[in-house]
């Protein structure tokens, strides 16, 4: 990209990135390509590296090895204040000791932009977050919504290309979150500024992203659309991080096209095979499943069953979680037309082969996880 | 106090009138300073104004004797220069408390209390060495041939003496302050645009001077009142107010005008701390955050 386009989004390019804190990688060859103007969400459990990274794009860290480019250029090296990025930390940050007005207009002095200019462009910044009539407040007189809507405020005002947020609603209510996620989404659209967010909540990064890096233990596991990774994991980790799902595990057959997995006596088929020598394990999604009392399944080949364990009414539905035989857990919705089950009732799950998804086996997905 | 008192708080004015007993746990210290204090204070002031006989006259006599005023104001500049140079060579010391891991943290904090452990006499004695014409900084200046500085008897003996006594009040406040930032306030500002020296100067130094003001007034009230540094390291031109006390009271049984000097000494400092006051309140500001 050149620099000097138009475009307001910042490309971010990292390669082969790495982070060492001595011996632990905290980073390990990470490579993400993020377009100008995406809305780009780092998703992935506790200690996975989505705040390393950011921190490697802030400039508040070094990489140990890699590049990295921000705008077309490499800024390995550059000092954080001089890459012009926007940042929003979930602790807000702001300046105690300066009223909010005086915190949002903190970039723009330091950027010598005229005493005018400056109050214009802070009260535009105050009212994209609906904060104007707080400008003379000082922080501590603000619920943590205020306060983080401030410091988003603040971290828009002097037009940066690119914004990274670290997981700026993890310390509000659910409602709220709810809310805010709606208006980072407006004014995502209203700027074009490339946005970087990380989240450990799958339906925050759902809601808002256009595309979702995966990451699991300093490494992107996966980057995609939320469809593309609810329904084309790549790899175990993935499929059980986004969404629900039932994972089959058992003695695996393979001939030239297709799987056979023996799970506890029953015998599923999938028509796929995994190339390697990796255990392969079925992996499904809960609207893939029908759920039906023993006996009254119509002929398919793949046929489970199992007790209702948990039964969740949704309003618009049902999710049960079924105890398979082997006491594994599988995740079931069902319709509001369709029948309802209550624990302890003896049920049968059916699933179409093609369906299924043949994935490596990586026991290490359950401990993160769990 | 019985369970039923602490559970049923049903506001501030039924909990302000039962609770006595805390105050009953003051009650010792209460004693000992309205004692110790008080009651000589009162004394002081009645004399000041009865002694030889009643009226204001040790107050004209303070406020019409020349040297007195120069004096006063002497105790001022000096006092504040000791703040001065406190605040100068605390602030990156407590800085660096913050800043180093636990057990430089330990060391750091021993050299500050240490001097705490030794008497003041001893250790401006100690200071009697170093400074005198003959003292240690002399002779290694005459043996660079670096000439001789006049440092006892001399203001800027009494200053040096007066702040490595003082150094410590300085020290611990400000740390405490110093070691509550947010350091990552400055990385924020760092991400605004901030180069590391324009983020201290904008958020770091802001932050950490009521650690400088509450330092600075408890140094600078404790210097006015010093004795025993400015008598002995001091010589005739650096004289501060207390020694002037100590000559009207023990030396010609004045006791009015010692006392009105005294009063004199208890105003100002009064004054100060009332022009401190908006200082403190604005921490009290920055401090309420979350
Ligand atoms: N300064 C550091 N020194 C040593 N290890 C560190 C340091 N910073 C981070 N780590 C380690 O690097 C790993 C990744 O940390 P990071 O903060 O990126 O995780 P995260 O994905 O943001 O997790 P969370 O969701 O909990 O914020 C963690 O195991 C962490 O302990
Ligand atoms: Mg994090």
């Amino acid at each position: 990209m050149n620099p000097n386009s138009p475009t307001r989004g910042a490309a971010i390019d990292l390669q082969n990135v790495s982070k060492a804190y001595g011996s632990f990688r905290a980073l390990d060859g990470v490579s993400l390509h993020v377009e100008p103007g995406e809305f780009m969400t780092l998703l992935g459990p506790s200690g996975s590296g989505k705040t390393t990274t950011l921190n490697v794009v802030a400039g508040f860290t070094e990489v140990s090895s890699g590049a990295l480019q921000v705008g077309g250029r490499s800024v390995v090296g550059v000092p954080a204040h001089k890459r012009n990025i926007g940042v929003v930390f979930q602790h807000y940050a702001l300046f105690p000791h300066m009223t909010v007005g005086k915190n949002v207009a903190y970039p723009l002095s330091l950027r010598g932009v005229s005493k005018a200019e400056r109050e214009r462009r802070v009260a535009q910044a105050l009212d994209m977050v609906k904060m104007r009539d707080f400008a003379h407040r000082y922080p501590s007189e603000l619920s943590g919504g205020q306060q983080q809507r401030v410091a988003f405020a603040r971290a828009i005002v002097f037009d940066p290309p690119l914004l990274l947020m670290d997981e700026p609603l993890g310390a509000l209510d659910k409602k709220l979150r709810e809310w805010l996620q709606l208006e980072i989404k407006r004014i995502h659209r209203e700027l074009g500024t490339t946005f970087v967010y990380v989240t450990h909540d799958q339906e925050e990064a759902l809601v808002l992203s256009d595309r979702i890096a995966v990451f699991n233990k300093g490494r992107i596991e996966q980057v995609g659309t939320g469809r593309e990774l609810y329904d084309e994991p790549k790899t175990l980790f993935v499929g059980r991080f986004i969404g629900d799902s039932t994972v089959l595990r058992g003695q695996a057959r393979s001939d030239g096209t297709s799987t056979a997995l023996d799970v506890a006596g029953q015998t599923v088929t999938v028509p796929r095979r995994l190339d390697g020598s990796d255990t392969p394990v079925v992996l499904l999604r809960p609207e893939k499943l029908a759920i039906r009392r023993p006996g009254q399944m119509a002929d398919t080949h793949n046929r489970l069953s199992g007790t209702i364990a948990e039964a969740i009414y949704l309003g618009s539905g049902s999710k049960y979680e079924v105890r398979l035989r082997d006491g594994s857990s599988a995740i079931v919705r069902s319709g509001l037309s369709e029948e309802g089950f209550r624990i302890d009732d003896p049920v049968e799950l059916c699933f179409a082969g093609q369906d299924a998804k043949l994935l490596a086996d990586d026991k290490s997905a359950d401990a993160t996880l769990t | 106090m019985s369970t039923s008192d602490t559970r049923s708080d049903s506001g501030a004015a039924s909990r302000a009138r039962r609770n006595w007993g805390p105050l009953a746990l003051a009650l010792p210290a209460l004693l000992l300073l309205v004692g110790v204090i008080g009651y000589p204070l009162f004394t002081v002031v009645l004399r000041s104004l009865s002694q030889p006989e009643w009226g204001l006259q040790n107050y004209i006599w303070f406020f019409g004797t020349p040297v007195n005023l120069v004096v006063l104001q002497r105790t001022f500049t000096i006092s504040a220069w000791v703040t001065l140079v406190c605040v100068v060579a605390a602030y990156p010391y407590a800085y660096a408390m913050t800043a180093v891991g636990p057990k430089a943290r330990l060391l750091l904090t021993l050299c500050v209390l240490i001097p705490f452990w030794v008497s003041g006499v001893v250790r401006t004695l100690a200071w009697v060495i170093l400074l005198q014409d003959s003292g240690v900084i002399n002779s290694t200046l005459r043996a660079l041939d670096l000439g001789r500085l006049r440092l006892i008897r001399t203001q800027t003996g009494v200053v040096i003496g007066m702040a490595q006594v003082l150094l410590p009040f300085m020290i611990l406040p400000l740390y405490s302050v110093m070691k509550g930032i947010d350091l990552r306030l400055v990385q924020a500002s760092r991400s605004l645009g901030a180069s590391p020296l324009r983020a201290f100067f904008t958020v770091y130094l802001p932050l950490s001077l009521p650690g400088v003001y509450a330092g600075a007034i408890i140094v600078f009230i404790l210097a006015l009142g010093f004795y025993i540094t400015p008598a002995l390291l001091g010589g005739p031109r650096s004289t501060m107010l207390s020694t002037l006390v100590q000559n009207q009271v023990l030396s010609l049984l004045q006791w009015g005008r010692g006392g009105a000097m005294g009063v004199v000494l208890l105003l100002a400092t009064f004054i100060l701390l009332a022009l401190a006051g908006p200082l403190m309140r604005q921490k009290h500001k920055q401090g309420a955050r979350s």
